[in-house]
């Protein structure tokens, strides 16, 4: 007797919970076409996933919002060891995540296999920047007078993040893990045809020790939920990563709306009203983490 | 909808003589105010939450949604009762009362702003001729265990102080162990006291145990004068609930119909969110009537209820979901 399958329907992660989208809404998931799929197959079906709404997307402002605080405020030291966990936990989570991204981008076993350890590797590499960002960026300034001039690096505070669309891992760790680790929270819209492989990274979120609401994945359509989040006058900054190949997304006009509250915008690649993906791989700088952040200035007399 | 006008003063009503005439006895006792109170049919308990869950249940949106939003906004009882109030506090809150939101000067005003009584001259003194009322709790709130001397002069102080409007907080303890005459004499003496002030009597519903309870203390206290019935102080929970709010709102209905009096109701504490606020609207609807849409008969008591309507109608009149960097703090002196 054949078993019956277990079809998965996934949910959203807002403020360290799994809900449904208030609007009750889910869509299917297909996996890309593979190299051997012949042209006109069916593709194949994955599970489904929440459809978010602009109310999630509120909902989720809000847990980032309350959650922002307690994250800046924890020790870099203590960021770092927290992020790190979360490496560890995508570490044992690997055959889970190379599965979901061959289905995802269409790859073959050894190139999801490399994409899963760069995904890794590069959250490593962003939670190392935890305590040292502050020393390469901010620092003694010399002023004509006998004071102290110190200048510091703080996050910005609540930032959405539209996630790549065509890299579902790599991409989605390329922007996620800059933003949080200053102690910034965010609101991330997956990737709208590869959401699984970032529900799953919110299961690694969840059984680590990353605080509820630092991190809040919405699956669904940008192009639905991008407006209202760059319009929303409680974020602070957002990263349009995730506009290049988005079905509906004008990032202009999403960098126009930003405008209202003075968001900081990270524009998408390319020239132009052209919105392209960046090539993932390349070994990043330190300019997304330094997006998000506000330099404090303070003055202090010096003593005789 | 702003503003409340001042209700004619009931002519003195000697509230014993009424009661007697209601009650159809020659001399209120404590039995006649027993047999009476429990003749009141009992609360369906299930029925009533169920009504409440339906009514809850209502969709309001769009224009609908921003009428009720500024209505919610104008039945507000801007409150603060904590024991670290100070004047810089309450001159705060008397500020945002006056100009809820700097950046819309079309949102309307909350009714009242409620305080401690020693904060009430300075309340007062804040808010001038703005029509913005000053509430005050008085008799030994929240407890309400004091004696009987302490809580008129507790009531009076606050009168003379200036208070347009009293909350005062019934005793429960005599209220359960079925002594009902003192609690009728309390709230009728209290009332005395109160001149011109409107009277808001605080039942506590959640020390009261059974809905029954709710509807015999809710005509208890109309009986005994009172020109508001509330639910509860805030610092017990269970609050304001959505199914106690429907049988208070029950007995204020069926009260002008035996005697043609209309008495307002307040919920207070546990409101928090504009959808709470809008549920509590559609019940007042539902259940007594439009007449008591109007902050002269039913209000919110509620602190951080206001903001959340702000949040709301500055997402309606922008069509950008707004945040609390928007909103003025009303307490300067506590971190945000």
């Amino acid at each position: 007797m054949s078993r019956v399958d277990v079809k998965k329907t996934y949910k959203l992660y807002i403020g360290g919970k799994f809900p449904r989208s208030e609007s009750g809404r889910s869509y299917e998931v297909y996996a890309a076409p593979s190299g051997r799929a012949r042209a006109g197959a069916t593709p194949r079906f994955l599970a489904n996933a929440a459809q978010g709404s602009r109310k999630d997307a509120r909902d989720a402002v809000t847990a980032a919002r309350a959650a922002q605080p307690g994250w800046a405020s924890a020790t870099a030291y203590n960021r770092g060891q927290v992020l790190y966990r979360v490496a560890e936990v995508m570490e044992s989570r690997r055959p889970q995540l190379v599965q979901e991204v061959r289905d995802a981008e269409g790859l073959t076993a050894a190139a999801a296999e490399a994409v899963v350890s760069q995904a890794i590797d590069r959250w490593v590499w962003y939670a190392g920047w935890s305590d040292k960002y502050v020393q390469v960026l901010g620092g003694l300034n010399p002023v004509a007078g006998p004071y102290f001039n110190i200048s510091a690096s703080e996050p910005t505070g609540v930032v959405a993040v539209l996630a790549p669309q065509a890299s579902s891992l790599l991409g989605l760790v390329s922007v996620i893990a800059p933003a949080i680790v200053s102690g910034n929270t965010v609101v991330v819209v997956t990737s709208a045809d590869r959401p699984l492989p970032a529900i799953t990274l919110a299961e690694c979120l969840a059984t680590s020790d990353v605080p509820g609401g630092v991190v809040n994945i919405i699956s669904g359509r940008a192009g639905e939920i991008a407006p209202w989040l760059a319009s929303h006058r409680d974020v602070n900054a957002i990263d349009l990563a995730g506009a290049a190949g988005a079905e509906g997304v004008d990032w202009a006009a999403l960098e126009e709306a930003s405008a209202d509250n003075l968001k900081r915008v990270v524009r998408p690649a390319g020239t132009g009203a052209e919105a392209v993906e960046p090539d993932w791989t390349e070994t990043p700088d330190l300019s997304r983490l330094t997006a998000f952040l506000e330099t404090k200035t303070v003055w202090h007399p010096k003593g005789r | 909808m702003s503003t409340t006008t001042d209700t004619p003063v009931a002519a003195a009503v000697d509230a014993t003589a009424r009661a007697r005439d209601l009650l159809g006895v020659s001399r209120l006792t404590n039995q006649a105010l027993t047999t009476w109170l429990h003749g009141l049919p009992g609360v369906d308990q299930v029925g009533c939450e169920a009504r409440a869950a339906a009514l809850a249940t209502r969709s309001i949106k769009t224009t609908s949604k921003q009428w009720a939003i500024d209505l919610a906004i104008s039945m507000i009882d801007l409150t603060t009762l904590e024991g670290a109030d100070t004047p810089g506090r309450v001159r705060g809150l008397a500020a945002k009362a006056l100009l809820p939101d700097p950046s819309d000067h079309s949102t309307p005003r909350p009714a009242a702003v409620c305080v401690y009584g020693d904060m009430v001259a300075t309340a007062k003194e804040a808010l001038g001729a703005s029509g913005v009322k000053v509430a005050a709790v008085a008799t030994a709130f929240p407890s309400g265990r004091a004696s009987m001397a302490v809580k008129l002069a507790d009531t009076r102080d606050a009168v003379r102080a200036g208070a347009d409007e009293i909350d005062m907080v019934i005793d429960r303890g005599a209220f359960l162990s079925g002594d009902y005459l003192t609690v009728f004499n309390q709230i009728a003496e209290v009332k005395k006291a109160c001149g011109d002030a409107r009277l808001k009597v605080i039942m506590e519903t959640g020390e009261l145990v059974t809905y029954d309870n709710v509807r015999r203390a809710s005509w208890l206290s109309m009986l005994a004068g009172g020109d508001f019935i509330k639910t509860s102080t805030g610092k017990i929970q269970p609050a304001a609930t959505l199914p106690v709010t429907l049988i208070m709102l029950e007995a204020v209905r069926d009260w002008r119909d035996l005697t043609g009096e209309m008495v307002g109701v307040k919920p207070a504490g546990g409101i928090k969110t504009s959808k709470d606020a809008l549920r509590f609207l559609v019940t007042v609807n539902e259940v007594a009537g439009e007449d008591w849409l109007s902050n002269q008969w039913f209000r919110f008591g509620a602190s951080s209820l206001l903001n959340d309507l702000l949040l709301q109608r500055q997402r309606m009149t922008t069509g950008a979901y707004s945040g609390a960097s928007y909103i003025a703090d009303d307490s300067p002196s506590t971190a945000y």
